[in-house]
This record gives structure tokens, C-alpha cells and sequence, in this order.
């Protein structure tokens, strides 16, 4: 339960040093920059937008570049290695791939570029393609396209649309033209589209014959080339055959550079690196020969930076806690309670004056996840999965080793709720042995026979353990709403606002369970003194409430009114607590559905065929169960601690610290001690 | 006619069972169908939220599968499942009954939580790090699935110990 204290940070330091201490803050990524607004005849703010530019372009060449090469060269992927997190590079890597960076960069541009290249050469081939296609009718023709005849006749080059024959045609020039005799046709080609031909007659009767042919539908062709088509069509395959060299020769470029991939990455980087330290001049002032930065930084690491600022930079360091709203919230909590910090920024982050609630939310989560999700073979699937996961990765970003770590303690909470339930993947031990051993399973306990109690004989009591485990809960939550106060110092509040609803609500409670209706379900009935003790208890809070929780306003008729209304409150109380049946629903519901997977497995019963049926069943069923149960316990844990108990006394609002660091996609650089 | 009466017990509690899971599942149905809808429109833009929007398209799904397990609960205690059992008109009309809170309930709050679920893919997609906020709405109205499974759960359960 902690909150790091944070100081306010002013470094004064010569604008030589700038770049290094940026470059040096940047690596060591404990320090929050907060923006300076200072200018004046003195202090002036650094124009650095062109130069970020730059390296912003970089950046997007270096991603195309990968991108390309993704394409052209993939690289393999294994099928866990989203969980393998950045790869480290030592300080004498970084600085060796740093030096390199201008020859990675001129990679990028070279493979970019072919790939322009390849894309124009594209084009070209779909160009001559076209041309190809469009030549194709006249391949038969052994004279150019564009031959009009000799001294002494006419050609006529062209085509109609559909499919002629050459009588046909000559019928219909018949009825235009007297003399037929003297036109000689030829058909080049012909399909269902189009017929190609051939026309030669006398220079005398070309007028009329081109007259003939234009009203019977003859047309020119729209591609006329002084070659005859055979040779045009040689020329064509040799253009289209040169682009393909040329892709291929651009592609052999592309796959040389696939050795690059890696330093590609690097590249990203390197240079998303230097755009953000570039960015980061902007929160800064500076003078013609000094400079200024002012942040935030966990009391914890201040000192040995200051002192590194001191020694290597002749820099002046002052130090101030800082206590403001405005002051940035870092969380440290122990190895069980951190990984569900996750959880709380996810709601939100504390505010400075409110204790960080999540090492009592990490008990809270672990506890609700693994009654809800209560099967002990479940459990053991889930943290081993995250057991092996984390030791085998050990370079994992840490929110995922933040997630896995917490869904590991989930997996062990669930594991012992399954055995206190005896739910071990359902009934599986009972159903096999039932089934293909043919006697009834030996009584393991945890396995077989429950540790406790199993929820299905007897709902009505783990319905009760349910509200119990809220009532902690919701009480839990009043209890740091009163240390809260506390550490404000107002001590009056914890009465008014906590101790009359432990009084309102524990009474009630009491009361109902000394009443016989409440024993029928409960199975117990506490004796009838409880009843007055109760009683009195609930009347005692209940005038606290109405009398004291109006007090903000000065009109009494006002602050009586609002008192009544805050003792309406108490059905808050009622719904809350219900709430928590939750924790039995969702906990049948995994187990039945478990028992159902493994009913449904023994249908075909003791065979060779059945046993595999059964195995296939009993993998698929349970991989499905665990899914949605996981996801439920997982939303609706996540809703107890965010309504229920947060509801009770959390304000949130904090802003989460943001230290100025490397913000990589690829590689992390180790610091070296 | 007393077998008639008898026999009809049977009927109403597969008619139960059958209810529990066709309006439930109808419910989820139309509840994974819609946020699915939504979900792929997302991916098309921004494919890394893939584990995200899967998660609220999932989200509806449940109701059928707590329809499911009050079916088969009712089933398994009538015999259906296993070794056969006499059951009377009035058990069976009980059986009938207890099936009517998922049956409606999951039906209702399946096409509900959809909606929550499309607007929560909606602010997952423009602020990916607002999943724990957006995914807490459509959990609200999973609780009221919740609370009728648990009737219909422990109605059959004190059914069956009848």
C-alpha cells in the first residue's frame, strides 16, 4: 500500500551538456519533464520542429522499408513470440548499430526505391500487355497495319463487329457496289466479337468501295502501327520480357537487403528516439549558454541522479518534495499485490491524499477470481501456462509480465477453490473412472471428494460464504474510507460517514440472522439476543446517518431531508451485498458446464472409438469453458472491486507519472552497472 | 388419463429445458451477431485490437451458455441424461417454471449488453486504453443473467431434493 513520494526536480546546466543530459535522462527514464513556460528577453524556447521532421521522415522511410521487405522476404515468427518482448541490446551493441545507422538508412532508401522500380516496371508490362492483346487478331497479316495499297489499288485494313464470313460480306458489297469482281477480301481473323479483314480493289473503284464498306459497318482499327503485326509482336514480348528482368533484378536487390530486417527495426528506434529527445527541447528554456529543465522524480531514485548530473555535467541540481494535486502518482507495491495494479490504473489512478488500495484489492482479486472460476484442473492449466510463459520470456514488456503474473496468482487461487470444491475439470476423475475402468473412482480429496463442501449439494450455504465474503468486502472498503479520513485528520468523519454504517449495516445483519425466515436459508439462527443487539446497533447508526450526513448544509429543515435521503443509502447496501451471489453463480456454472463436457465425452462409452471421442471432447470442451469462465471471472472480479468496493471509498483522479523514457518497438538498450 | 397427466410432467420440463436454452441462446445469438458486427468494422481500421474487440463480442455469449446449463440441469434431473425418473405433473410444471428467469432474463439482457458492447468497441477503438472502463457497462447488465441463473439454478436444485 504505497504510493512513491515524489520530488520537484530543477536542473540548471550548461547548453553544451543539453544533448547528454537529454540523451542521459532518456536512457535512465525516472524523470517525469514537466514544461517550463518561460520566455522572456532572456530565456527563449529552441525551434527543433525541422529537425524532428527529419527524423520523423526517417522514421516512415525505415517503416515502408520494413513493410517492403515484410512482403518480399518474410521473416518467421514463432507462435509465441508476441510474448517475447523487445530484445536487449547491450551499450556496446547500441553504439555499433548507432554508428551504422546512416548505411542502414541508405538500405531503406535502396530498397524503397526498388520497389518503385518494380512498381513502375509493372505498369509498363500492363501497358505492353494491352498492346499485346490488341495485336493479337492480326497476327495472319503479312503486310503493316497502316498499308493503304500500291500504286494501282487500294487496301482497306479494319474489321466488323460479330461473326462474318467472307460470302457474307461480299453479298452485302454486292447490293452497293456494281462491279464486285474487282475486290479481292480476306479475312484475317475471326470470332464471335469481331472479324478482321483484308480489303484490296482498284485504285478506280476505291471511293466507292470504302463508301460500300463504311455503310455495311466496316471500321479502322484504332492501333496502326508502319510494322508488320508478326514483327510488332516480337518487339512487344522483348519489351515485356526486358520489365520482367528488370522486376526480378529489383526483387534480387530487395531479397540482398533482407539481411537488414533486424537493423531496420533498430533503425525505427533509433530515430523515434532521437525525434522524442527533440521533442522533448520544447519543455525546456533555455538561455544563449544555460538551460533549464524542471519534473517530477521518485524520491527513491533523486539522488544518485543528481549526483550523476553533478559529477558529469558540472549541473546544478535542487531538490523540493512536491505534494500538489499536479503531482504525478507511481505505485510500488510487493511481488502478490503489484501485478493488479493493472487493474486499478485501469479504473483509475489514486488520488494523492487516498491511500493506494491495492494490496487489499490484490487479496480481494485473487480470492473472488478463483471462486468464480473454482475448478482445480482450470487452475493448475492457468498458472502453469503463466508460470512457463514468464520463466521462458524473459524479456516480456512488463504490463503483459504484469498481466501474467497476476493471472498466475488467479490460477493458484482458482486451483484451491477447486479443491475445496472437488471440481477437478468438472468430475473427470469419477467419469473416467467410472467409464472406462468400470469402478467408482477412489475418494482422493480435492480431486474427487471436496476439501469443503461442493457447491451444487448444498448452494444455499456457499450462497451465504458468497455475501459473507462481501460483507468483509464492502466493509474493508469503509474501513480505508476511514483511514483516509484519518490521514486527512478529520477524525469526526470516520464516525458520521463510517463507523454509522458498520453500526447500520452489522446490525441489520444480526437482526435478520437471529429472525427465523433468515435460518431456513442460512441453516443456522443466531439466538434471540442478537435480535435486540442488532436492533439497537442499526437504530444507533441510523440516527448518525440522519442526523449527521446532511451536515454540509446549514438549514436544518435541509440537512434533516438530506439525512433521510442518506439513510435511503442502506438499499445500496442490500444491492451490494446481493451482488456478491455472483461468486456461487459463476462458480456452478464452470463446474456444471465441466460436468456436462465430460457427460457428453462418454457417449459412445468403454471402446477404442470412445475413448478417442472422449479425449477430443474433453480437450475442445474444456479449452472452451476455461476461455468464457476465465473471461467472466475476469470481468465480473473486476466489477466487485471497481463498483462494490471502490464505490465505498475510492475517489481516483490521480495522474499516473510518465518519466521521459525510450519508447522502443524493438530493442531495449541494458544499462550496464 | 392419469398417464396422460403423468407423462405431461415429462413434457413440461423439456419444455423448460428447451425454453431455457432457445430464448437465452436467442439472446446471445443476436448479442455475439451484433457486436460482431461492430467488432470487424473496427479491425479493418486498427487490426492489433483484435484481442480487445474479441473480448466484447464474447461478452453476450454467456447468456446462452447459462441457458444451456439450466437445460441440461433440468435435463440430467429428469433422466433424460442417465437413469430414468418418474415425474409427477407437478414436479414437472416446477421444473417448467424455474426455467422461465434465464429463459427470459438471458433473452433480454444478451440483446442489451450487445448495445453496451458495440458503444464499447466503439471507445476501445478510438482509446485503446480505456478497456477496464468500457468493458465494465456491458458487465452490468451481465449481472441481471446472473441473478436469474441463480434462481433458475437453485429453484432446480431444490426441485430435485423434493
Amino acid at each position: 500500500m504505497a504510493m512513491l513520494r515524489m520530488q520537484r526536480i530543477y536542473i540548471y546546466a550548461l547548453i553544451k551538456y543539453c544533448k547528454d543530459i537529454m540523451e542521459m535522462l532518456q536512457r535512465r527514464g525516472v524523470l517525469e519533464i514537466e514544461n517550463i513556460d518561460l520566455e522572456d528577453s532572456v530565456f527563449y524556447k529552441e525551434d527543433t520542429s525541422s529537425i524532428r521532421a527529419q527524423y520523423s521522415g526517417f522514421v516512415t522511410a525505415t517503416r515502408e522499408a520494413q513493410e517492403i521487405l515484410a512482403r518480399i522476404a518474410p521473416r518467421k515468427k514463432g507462435l509465441l513470440s508476441s510474448f517475447a518482448g523487445r530484445e536487449q541490446l547491450t551499450r556496446s551493441e547500441y553504439e555499433k548499430l548507432a554508428d551504422e545507422a546512416p548505411e542502414i538508412l541508405r538500405a531503406a532508401y535502396d530498397i524503397i526505391s526498388d520497389q518503385k522500380n518494380i512498381d513502375m516496371n509493372e505498369a509498363e508490362k500492363v501497358k505492353y500487355q494491352a498492346q499485346l492483346d490488341m495485336i493479337q487478331p492480326w497476327l495472319g497479316l503479312d503486310v503493316p497495319m497502316n498499308f493503304s495499297g500500291t500504286s494501282s489499288t487500294r487496301a482497306f485494313i479494319g474489321s466488323f463487329a460479330g461473326s462474318k464470313t467472307s460470302t457474307e460480306i461480299m453479298t452485302q458489297l454486292a447490293e452497293l457496289v456494281p462491279v464486285v469482281e474487282g475486290i479481292d477480301l480476306e479475312i484475317v481473323h475471326s470470332d464471335e466479337n469481331q472479324t478482321c479483314v483484308f480489303v484490296l480493289t482498284g485504285i478506280a473503284d476505291a471511293d466507292a468501295v470504302s463508301d460500300a464498306l463504311r455503310r455495311i459497318g466496316f471500321e479502322y482499327p484504332s492501333y496502326q502501327s508502319p510494322v508488320v503485326p508478326r514483327q510488332r509482336e516480337k518487339a512487344i514480348k522483348k519489351h515485356i520480357s526486358n520489365r520482367e528482368g528488370r522486376i526480378v533484378e529489383s526483387l534480387q536487390n530487395i531479397k540482398l537487403l533482407a539481411s537488414y530486417a533486424e537493423k531496420l527495426d533498430f533503425l525505427e528506434d533509433y530515430y523515434t528516439m532521437k525525434a522524442e529527445r527533440y521533442a522533448a527541447f520544447d519543455e525546456i528554456a533555455t538561455t544563449d549558454n544555460t538551460f533549464i529543465l524542471t519534473g517530477y522524480i521518485p524520491a527513491e531514485d533523486a539522488a544518485s541522479l543528481a549526483e550523476e548530473l553533478e559529477r558529469d555535467y558540472g549541473a546544478c541540481v535542487e531538490l523540493e518534495d512536491s505534494d500538489t494535486d499536479d503531482t504525478p502518482i507511481k505505485l510500488k507495491n510487493n511481488a502478490f499485490a503489484a501485478p493488479t495494479e493493472g487493474v486499478l490504473a485501469s479504473y483509475s489512478y489514486p488520488d494523492r491524499r487516498e491511500a493506494d488500495p491495492t494490496a487489499i484489492m490484490a487479496i480481494f482479486y485473487y480470492v473472488f477470481f478463483g471462486m468464480m472460476f473454482s475448478d482445480a484442473g482450470y487452475g493448475l492449466v492457468m498458472a502453469l501456462a503463466c508460470g512457463i510463459l514468464l520463466k521462458k520470456f524473459k524479456h516480456m514488456e512488463a504490463g503483459l509480465r504484469r498481466s501474467m503474473k497476476m493471472f498466475f496468482w488467479c490460477g493458484v487461487s482458482t486451483t484451491i477453490w477447486g479443491l475445496m470444491f472437488g471440481s477437478f475439470f468438472g468430475d473427470a476423475v469419477s467419469v473416467i473412472s467410472n467409464t472406462f475402468f468400470h469402478t467408482p473412482a477412489p475418494a482422493i480429496p480435492g480431486l474427487v471428494v471436496p476439501l469443503w463442501l461442493n457447491p451444487v449439494d448444498d448452494p444455499m450455504k456457499v450462497l451465504m460464504i458468497s455475501f459473507l465474503l462481501g460483507i468483509i468486502h464492502l466493509f474493508t472498503g469503509l474501513g480505508i474510507q476511514a483511514f483516509n479520513f484519518i490521514k486527512r485528520k478529520e477524525y469526526l468523519p470516520v464516525i458520521y460517514d463510517v463507523i454509522s454504517w458498520y453500526l447500520l449495516v452489522g446490525g441489520a445483519i444480526l437482526a435478520l440472522l437471529s429472525m427465523d425466515m433468515m435460518g431456513n436459508m442460512a441453516g443456522f439462527t443466531l439466538p434471540p439476543v442478537f435480535l435486540q443487539i442488532g436492533g439497537i446497533m442499526a437504530a444507533v447508526g441510523a440516527v448518525i446517518i440522519v442526523l449527521f450526513s446532511g451536515r454540509e448544509s446549514s438549514n436544518p429543515v435541509i440537512r434533516f431531508l438530506k439525512g433521510v435521503y442518506g439513510l435511503y443509502g442502506s438499499t445500496g447496501y442490500l444491492s451490494d451485498i446481493l451482488s456478491y451471489s455472483r461468486l456461487l453463480a459463476l462458480g456452478m456454472a464452470t463446474g456444471i458446464i465441466a460436468q456436462v463436457f465430460n457427460l457428453v465425452g462418454t457417449i459412445l462409452g468403454d471402446s477404442v472409438l470412445g475413448v478417442i471421442v472422449f479425449i477430443i471432447v474433453f480437450l475442445i470442451g474444456h479449452t472452451v469453458n476455461i476461455g468464457i469462465n476465465a473471461l467472466g471471472a475476469y470481468v465480473h472480479t473486476n466489477r466487485l472491486q471497481f463498483v462494490e468496493f471502490f464505490g465505498k471509498f475510492y475517489t481516483g483522479g490521480g495522474r499516473e507519472f510518465k518519466p521521459f523514457k525510450i519508447n522502443t518497438k524493438h530493442y531495449t538498450v541494458k544499462e550496464e552497472p | 388419463m392419469t398417464e396422460i397427466i403423468n407423462n405431461s410432467g415429462l413434457f413440461l420440463a423439456l419444455l423448460g429445458a428447451a425454453i431455457a436454452t432457445l430464448m437465452a441462446g436467442i439472446g446471445s445469438a443476436i448479442g455475439v451477431g451484433r457486436a460482431g458486427v461492430a467488432a470487424s468494422g473496427v479491425l479493418a481500421e486498427e487490426p492489433s485490437l483484435f484481442g480487445k474487440v474479441l473480448i466484447f463480442q464474447l461478452l453476450p455469449a454467456t447468456q446462452g451458455i447459462y441457458g444451456l446449463l439450466v437445460g441440461i440441469l433440468i435435463l440430467s434431473n429428469v433422466g433424460l441424461i442417465g437413469g430414468v425418473k418418474e415425474i409427477t405433473l407437478l414436479q414437472g410444471a416446477l421444473y417448467f417454471a424455474s426455467s422461465l428467469p434465464i429463459a427470459f432474463a438471458g433473452l433480454y439482457s444478451a440483446i442489451y449488453q450487445s448495445k453496451c458492447a458495440v458503444a464499447g468497441i466503439g471507445t476501445v477503438a478510438k482509446k485503446p486504453d480505456q478497456f477496464g472502463k468500457a468493458i465494465l457497462m456491458p458487465a452490468m447488465v451481465e449481472t441481471y443473467a446472473i441473478l436469474a441463473l441463480l434462481i433458475s439454478m437453485l429453484a432446480i436444485i431444490g426441485i430435485a431434493g423434493m
